[in-house]
């Protein structure tokens, strides 16, 4: 690295790697712009329903954050939502990484197959086609088929999170318990699992990230429940309340707290 | 008996995945493939009659809006890779110990919600927001200059949300490329463009490949962006499929026009996967 680095350290090299470097913040910020919009219009003072130009500071929305009924109730359905969709998805998915990064066996081939399948087809054409299997076995469409249907599409991404760490798993450790006398169990629950955990904790993570930002595929399977993504674009013609750029900046918040702390915590145990 | 269990244990452990697979996935893309071939309507339902002539019909019907969404997602894909690659570039090799800062940085819109993501920018672009409304009042636009509703709000929106699944992929493949590889190439006297031309980039090719899978299906079938940003003159194949099934309940169309995305999308994969060779589609799409 430093090597080439020097190497490559005429003048030309510097200014094109301080253009770059540039470039880079440019795109950060195009990519940061429409948060610090949301944050900004959550404490615009607005008089009309439009909220689209600023007219002041306030805090209001702040103090009445929970004030529209439908828009906490389908806030409340897609934090349950998630919740059920993660644990569902990191079991499940844990299980078939664990099978497809470890074993040789039938039907190994067309498990990997679905799984490409499943994360190359279109959001879309999966919530579609769950649409169609719903109304053709007559299921009532709510909370459940959306778990369902959050399931399938996060499915795919926990299992290759964790088969990857699997497939990186010194076999000779779980051989080393066994032959200290740990049963299968006890090997799993001691050994293979904390070893994979980074990758399950990973998928899990993803998968909750995953359901609580939905839209497409839940638009198809909700029936008359609302989630929090269809509710914000349920409201748009009307006007977006700043309730949801309020939210919208809490959970932000949030997630980037959590995950700084997750990056510390982790250099530190590194 | 334990070597019985042994020799089950990956069925058993791979069971609930592959059923659950093979029963919300394989299943319910089968029946979408069968309601495209029914006649009916809600009221009357619907019977079988593998009508296969829906398939023309509705391209006959929708070939504007089909043609679109591939020429937007295509051009949103083109304009990610060569937004992306710089950046990747960069970041894989010049950020040194701050890698992870500017990932984490690039990661940040995934905090916030996508719907949300997308008004945002259209509070942002909107006629009388922020930023056109100062400018028209300071005379440097002319009145009547919209961006909302129009293509390059649809573009810029698919290019805005699917951006960084075009840059961690292609990071990943240049942060794999041994440093020595370059130095190697430089002590036989390839210059640094012939060095990027010849080793670096064909290197970080799985990365691009990956990156182009997982933003030309998104943006081509997306429905939000055209919703949010597009008005009615952008209509994409994505808000046709949507309005069939959801408000004029005419599953057999919706069903036959979903398909003929997936089959379409699909086919394109794969001749770009023949292309690169299927190992690395699998690869690809395994990490």
């Amino acid at each position: 690295m430093t090597t080439v680095a020097r190497k490559a350290g005429t003048g030309r090299g510097r200014l094109g790697d301080r253009l770059l470097h540039a470039y880079t913040w440019l795109i950060i910020v195009w990519l940061s712009t429409p948060i610090a919009v949301m944050i900004l219009f959550g404490f615009n003072d607005r008089k009309s329903r439009s909220n689209t130009s600023w007219q002041g500071f306030t805090l209001e929305w702040y103090r009445r954050l929970f004030e529209i009924d439908g828009l906490t109730q389908a806030l409340i359905n897609s934090l349950l939502i998630a919740v059920a969709a993660t644990v569902l998805t990191t079991v499940i998915g844990t299980l078939l990484g664990l099978a497809l990064g470890r074993y040789r066996f039938r039907g190994r081939g067309i498990s990997n197959f679905l799984i490409f399948t499943a994360i190359s087809t279109p959001e879309l054409v999966m919530g579609a086609s769950l649409l169609s299997l719903f109304v053709s076995g007559n299921l009532q469409r709510g909370h459940a088929t959306i778990v369902i249907a959050h399931v399938l599409f996060a499915l795919a991404f926990v299992t290759v999170t964790v088969r990857a760490r699997v497939v990186g798993l010194d076999p000779s450790l779980e051989e080393a318990a066994r032959d200290l006398g740990a049963s299968t169990w006890d090997t799993f629950r001691l050994v293979t699992l904390p070893a994979i955990m980074p990758g399950v904790v990973a998928g899990g993570l993803l998968a909750f990230a995953l359901s609580i930002d939905d839209y497409v595929v839940t638009s198809f399977v909700n029936g008359s429940t609302s989630t929090f993504p269809l509710w914000i674009v349920g409201s748009v013609k009307v006007g977006i309340p700043p309730q949801v750029n309020v939210m919208g900046t809490l959970i932000f918040a949030l997630g980037a707290a959590l995950a700084i702390v997750n990056a510390v915590a982790s250099r530190r145990k590194a | 008996m334990r070597r019985v269990r042994a020799a089950l244990a990956p069925y058993l452990l791979a069971l609930p995945g592959g059923l659950w697979l093979a029963v919300f996935l394989v299943v319910p893309i089968a029946t979408m493939a069968s309601v495209a071939l029914q006649t009916g309507n809600l009221m009357d339902g619907f019977s079988q009659t593998f009508n296969i002539a829906i398939f023309g019909e509705v391209f006959a019907q929708y070939h504007t809006q089909f043609l679109r969404s591939i020429v937007y997602g295509g051009i949103a894909t083109v304009i990610m890779l060569v937004v992306a690659y710089p950046m990747a570039y960069w970041i894989a090799f010049k950020a040194g110990r701050r890698k992870s800062v500017y990932l984490f940085l690039i990661l940040l819109p995934f905090f916030v919600s996508f719907v949300l993501r997308t008004i945002s920018w259209g509070f942002l672009l909107a006629d009388d927001g922020i930023v056109l409304a100062p400018l028209r009042d300071l005379g440097l636009i002319p009145d009547d200059f919209h961006i909302l509703a129009t293509t390059t709000a649809v573009i810029g929106g698919l290019v805005y949300n699917f951006l960084p699944f075009m840059v961690l992929p292609i990071y990943v493949a240049l942060e794999r490329v041994d440093p020595r590889v370059i130095e190697a190439a430089q002590d036989l006297y390839a210059g640094r463009f012939q060095a990027f031309v010849r080793v670096v980039l064909p290197l970080s090719l799985p990365g691009v490949f990956a990156g182009v899978l997982m933003t030309f299906i998104p943006a081509t079938s997306d429905p939000v962006n055209a919703q949010i940003l597009g008005g009615t003159s952008n209509t994409m194949i994505g808000n046709i499929i949507y309005t069939e099934y959801l408000v004029n309940n005419d599953y057999p169309a919706a069903s036959a026009l979903s398909f003929m995305l997936m089959a379409v999308l699909l086919i394109g994969i794969f001749v770009y996967a023949r292309a690169l060779g299927t190992e690395n589609v699998m690869e690809a799409a395994a990490r």
